[in-house]
């Protein structure tokens, strides 16, 4: 390994305006996200999640098809093609841990804030193309499972049509939903800094708050229910009209806004603390 | 050019900057000077904006880091060699930095290559070894040619030709008129690389000024002298300025006299002298001495507490 002495003179500052602009941040972040192993692989975790799961139970449902009326009412072909998506929901939102909780634990954060002294743009830059790359993937996947899906329900009559009321939001849902959990992620990485500690903060919050309320008195764990993340988020890929949980849009929304919570938490921690 | 004013960060009760003021000048290479732990990490953080002072400022190129708007062109810095993702290549590991600032792909390859890095910058900087590490933190440092250079221990992990390589850089960089502000606690790689000295302990100022005058102030020039007599001439020449010690093989280590005294007292008593010569007190030495009172672990290390 020889080393030439003399460093090569860059550019004359006039020729090229060394300015950080927030494109200028979420690009690098675009090459900080393609250039680890890791992102490959946890997204390819996420497509298996949502396809082969989706797949599996369709399989699953047309073996033991609903045998009575009531059961038939009930059976939910949209449910039962995108039963994956819980699943792939921890994938994205580990993924979008290990994005920023990962920098604090290799001391990279210390030179990506070194680069971007104001630091929120590196924060906005990775949310932005992480959603992205998350959507670019998980509407694809959703979109699989549900056409394959239905493609095996058809067998015994029970699929749905992709142009039928709410199918095509519930589908498109499903994806935004992912990237939603993914951001949720990421911001529990930048508040909490430690992989272990926001991975253990999101399975709580994605799961322990429905365990919580199911100790209440039956009234107001009802009430309750629909307010919870889960609960709320996944009411965007509900069609079949349900008392318990809220519209569509407003659960999407809701679960919108804790993410937005935490991301501005987060914001505000990072702006602050030494790095 | 850096300047610190009353700088101070207080981690609980424990001060681990305190009250800093210095300047670092641009041409010539300032060394940063202290024993571990004595707060030469947190100064750097602080002058980096990524530790906020609890009283006191930092300015460097006239400003607070964190208000450059094109900071990597004012300032590059190596803070610690694995500031890096072990799973992300050296060469998208630089690309990702460099595109924060809009510096063209072929400024990456160059700082590839001015540190010695090509063959191995598609590799996983994960696998790489200490040296190589330190190596992709310089060309981190160098991508945006910035007027500033901060290094922090850069030649740790690096061999004999990987600290040639990095005493010539550094003082390349400032004969080109840059700042260049490195801290080490190896005193004598400093002596050779460093034109002027910023010397801290316990996160105090402890000396601020050239290599050359803090090695003759803090550890004067001791001579060293071998006769026929070593009792005769140690008892002729003691007194209350002048500090005599037996320096093995028979020679005395005489503090306090320049050789020339020494030489004519011995003649005036009939001594013959059979060695006599000036030994400059190295920096290592000048180093104990200055950090004596400020060496935080030293009672602790001598009880073995430490490994």
């Amino acid at each position: 390994m020889t080393a030439t002495r003399h460093v090569p003179p860059a550019p004359p500052p006039g020729a090229v305006r060394q300015r950080v602009s927030q494109a200028r941040v979420a690009r690098s972040e675009w090459t900080k996200l393609r250039s680890l192993p890791s992102t490959a692989w946890s997204l390819l975790i996420t497509v298996v999640s949502i396809v082969g799961f989706g797949v599996l139970y369709c399989l699953l449902r047309v073996a033991r098809p609903p045998s009575d009326p009531a059961a038939l009412a009930a059976f939910d072909p949209i449910a039962v093609s995108l039963t994956g998506v819980q699943l792939a929901a921890i994938a994205v939102g580990v993924l979008g841990v290990l994005l920023v909780a990962g920098e604090y634990a290799t001391g990279l954060i210390r030179t990506s804030f070194t680069a971007v002294p104001r630091r929120l743009p590196v924060l906005w830059g990775k949310a932005v193309v992480f959603a992205l790359a998350t959507l670019a993937v998980c509407l694809p996947a959703t979109l699989i499972a549900f056409l394959v899906g239905q493609s095996i329900l058809s067998e015994k009559r029970l699929d749905i049509a992709l142009g039928h009321p709410g199918v095509a939001r519930a589908v498109l849902g499903s994806a935004l939903y992912l990237a939603a959990v993914g951001l949720l992620g990421l911001g529990l990485g930048a508040l909490l800094r430690s992989t272990a500690g926001a991975v253990a903060a999101l399975l709580g919050l994605l799961f322990g708050p429905q365990l919580l309320v199911g100790l209440l008195p039956g009234t107001w764990s009802d009430q309750l229910y629909r307010y919870l993340p889960v609960p709320a988020g996944a009411a965007v890929a509900n069609v079949q009209p349900d008392p318990v949980i809220l519209s569509p849009w407003s659960g999407f929304g809701l679960f919108c806004l804790y993410t937005g919570l935490v991301l501005a938490l987060a914001a505000w921690r990072m702006a602050r603390r030494d790095a | 050019m850096i300047a610190a004013r009353g700088l101070t960060k207080r981690y609980g009760d424990k001060l681990a900057v305190d009250d800093l003021t210095f300047t670092v000048r641009p041409g010539v290479v300032t060394g940063f000077l202290g024993p571990n732990g004595a707060g030469k990490s947190t100064t750097m953080r602080m002058i980096l904006g990524l530790d906020a002072p609890t009283r006191g400022s930092v300015t460097v190129n006239g400003r607070p880091y964190r208000e450059h708007t094109a900071p990597l062109r004012e300032v590059g810095a190596l803070l610690d060699a694995r500031s890096v993702h072990p799973g992300r290549s050296a060469r998208n590991h630089l690309l990702a930095l460099a595109q924060t600032s809009g510096i063209p792909r072929s400024r990456v390859d160059e700082a590839v290559e001015a540190v010695g890095l090509e063959s191995v910058a598609r590799r996983r900087a994960g696998g790489f070894s200490l040296g190589m590490g330190q190596r992709l933190g310089i060309a981190a440092a160098l991508l945006g040619d910035p007027r500033t250079v901060i290094l922090d221990e850069p030649v740790n992990g690096l061999d004999t030709e990987g600290i040639r390589w990095i005493r010539s850089l550094l003082q390349d960089l400032a004969a080109e008129g840059r700042t260049v502000f490195v801290s080490s606690h190896l005193m004598g790689e400093m002596a050779l690389t460093a034109q002027h000295l910023i010397v801290i302990g316990r996160g105090r100022l402890i000396a601020d000024a050239g290599t050359e005058e803090l090695i003759a102030r803090a550890a004067p020039g001791v001579v060293r002298v071998r006769s026929t007599d070593p009792e005769a001439l140690a008892a002729l020449l003691r007194s209350r300025d002048v500090a005599v010690s037996g320096a093995g093989d028979g020679a005395l280590a005489v503090s306090g006299l320049s050789t020339d005294e020494v030489g004519r007292a011995a003649g005036a008593a009939g001594i013959t002298l059979l060695e006599l010569a000036a030994q400059q007190a190295s920096l290592e030495e000048a180093f104990v001495e200055m950090t004596r009172d400020a060496v935080e672990f030293r009672a602790r290390t001598q009880e073995g507490a430490r490994s």
